[in-house]
């Protein structure tokens, strides 16, 4: 059964340096709040495993979190690239930064692999695709029944799996709502997986009956962190902070001025500090 | 300011939309994919299905989104499902007619680069990568292709394949036993291009208004072929015009941004 706890705690208590760990949230919901907790604990040699790196992974990659990236797409969405993802990669800083790279579709299969409990995924993918010959973990096996050639992937196992939802109730129990990505499928896969949440309420009301809910006995942490998705956001709370996607493209760009904003935002933050700026008006928000 | 004068960006927007039709179910990216797309739902085709990868089926926002992921295209889909379920049932299962990609670099085949310029080990240029492209340019009936025309975009040769068109020699589909079409037109900022049936290369169909074919090949890294017939592209009319620069406006208002293409 889950336990409620701070966000420091659950951090401390089940995320480990060398883990293979996945924060997901398919540009809805993604934890940022918990990602600066792991920055702040100076976990490292994480392998990090997300389809859309976004700028968490960016935070998490240029302050030195990662010794490997499992992910399919690597940019700052609409707006271009991911300075420190590219600085990791072209030049090695702030330390050099192992890929591991796939499509879409092969993270989506992984993901819903290792939720089956399966050793891996087989689909109809890669065809083609130069990324099969880079990535000794893409295979191509035969249908036993109709000799047709389908891809495979290793199923994904993270260690720990954490992810943002809505609200947890009482008991524990978690409910997503909106475009709800990978989520469900990256708890279930996980040995240990931690939730944040914007709000904890007595039971949810007014739900259908094929809602998307995490059953209390499969997440082990839920931590209140109203706001813990920003700049992404959090449906029917808070909108995307597009502007801040724009302005990262700046902080990011130069090592100094990206070590500044760690410094300030997360190294001198606090999960209490998302709120403000989540629920500010998009006018007052500042960077 | 209608009819009379027009960008060439919003001249390669308005030809990308008019391809699609009706009773197209269409696998949008983000960018000039969606305003594409959203064009066409506008003018056109106004019962054009738009899907989205982060899993909205029957997606009508009613500004662009800067994200693939944006609230406003949950808020305004049928419904929305898991990015596993999109990428198995909907993608996989063969229900999209329409898929539009671009990409940093194509060939004459019409093969599609996003991964890296260089060396894939020593990048030069780490790019963002896949995403979807990979499946989509193999999984939906027909690839259309959207990509501002220039040479190091348009090349002989790709550093990389993320995804696949007609393969290097024009006949690697065929081989592979796929029974989608692939890439079937690419659109630019000077000209529409379709394959050559029998090769698969990529030959240029239609000028822009006001674009020479010395511009084309100057822009080129091949040696590029022209049609036999090669015509004028339809310059925009003050109907597709006024439903694009309304449709960037009120995206630019909900986005706070200068303008979105």
């Amino acid at each position: 059964m889950s336990e409620f706890t701070t966000l420091a705690d659950a951090i401390a208590r089940f995320v480990r340096s060398g883990d293979r760990v996945a924060l997901e949230g398919f540009t809805h919901l993604i934890p940022f709040a918990a990602g600066h907790e792991i920055i702040r604990q100076r976990i490292t040699d994480l392998t990090l495993v997300r389809m859309t790196p976004d700028l968490l992974y960016d935070q998490m990659i240029g302050s030195g979190c990662a010794r490997r990236l499992v992910f399919s797409w690597g940019g700052n969405p609409g707006v271009g690239s991911l300075h420190r993802f590219r600085d990791a990669v072209e030049r090695g800083w702030p330390r050099p930064l192992e890929i591991e790279e796939h499509s879409h579709s092969a993270m989506a299969h992984a993901y819903a692999a290792g939720a089956a409990g399966m050793p891996c995924a087989v689909f109809r993918g890669y065809r083609g695709s130069d990324l099969a010959k880079v990535n000794p973990n893409i295979k191509f096996i035969t249908c036993p029944f109709t000799g047709e050639a389908l891809a495979s992937v290793p199923a994904h196992r993270p260690d720990v799996t954490i992810v943002h939802a809505q609200k947890a109730d009482r008991a524990g129990n978690v409910l997503l709502e909106g475009i709800i990505g990978v989520q469900k499928e990256a708890v279930l896969a996980a040995r240990t997986a931690i939730v944040t949440v914007e709000e904890i309420v007595e039971h949810f009301e007014g739900l259908g009956t094929n809602a998307v809910i995490l059953p209390s006995w499969t997440v082990r942490a839920v931590v209140a962190v109203p706001g813990g998705a920003h700049p992404s956001y959090a449906h029917g709370y808070y909108a995307r902070d597009h502007a801040f996607y724009v302005a990262w493209d700046a902080i990011s760009r130069d090592r100094e001025s990206f070590r500044w904003w760690i410094e300030e935002h997360v190294m001198q933050g606090r999960p209490e500090t998302f709120k403000d700026r989540a629920y500010a008006p998009a006018a007052s928000r500042r960077t | 300011m209608t009819g009379a004068t027009y960008s060439a960006s919003e001249m390669m927007t308005v030809a990308a939309a008019r391809a699609l039709r009706n009773d197209d179910i269409c696998f949008v990216g983000i960018g000039l994919p969606s305003a594409a797309c959203n064009l066409a739902r506008l003018t056109h085709a106004p019962r054009l299905t738009l899907v989205y990868e982060s899993g909205t089926l029957d997606t009508k926002p009613t500004v662009l989104p800067l994200s693939i992921g944006d609230g406003e295209l949950c808020e305004t889909a049928l419904t929305t499902v898991s990015v596993p379920e999109m990428f198995q049932y909907w993608l996989q299962g063969g229900r999209i007619s329409v898929g539009f990609l671009g990409g940093a670099q194509i060939d004459r085949f019409g093969n599609l680069n996003s991964t890296v310029i260089g060396p894939y080990d020593r990048p030069k240029v780490r790019l963002p990568g896949s995403g979807g492209a990979t499946e989509i340019a193999t999984g939906c009936r027909r690839i259309y292709i959207v990509m501002r025309h220039n040479p190091r975009a348009f090349v002989e040769q790709l550093a990389f394949v993320t995804s696949l068109g007609h393969g290097v020699t024009g006949g690697e589909r065929r081989a592979m036993g796929l029974t989608t079409e692939g890439p079937a037109l690419v659109v630019t900022d000077l000209c529409t291009m379709t394959p050559d049936s029998e090769t698969k290369e990529f030959e240029v169909v239609s000028l822009h208004p006001g674009v020479t074919r010395e511009q084309v090949r100057e822009n080129t890294g091949w040696d590029v072929r022209f049609a036999a017939q090669v015509g004028e592209t339809p310059a925009p009319d003050s109907h597709e015009l006024d439903a694009l620069r309304d449709l960037n406006a009120r995206t630019a208002r909900a986005h706070g941004t200068t303008g979105a293409e």
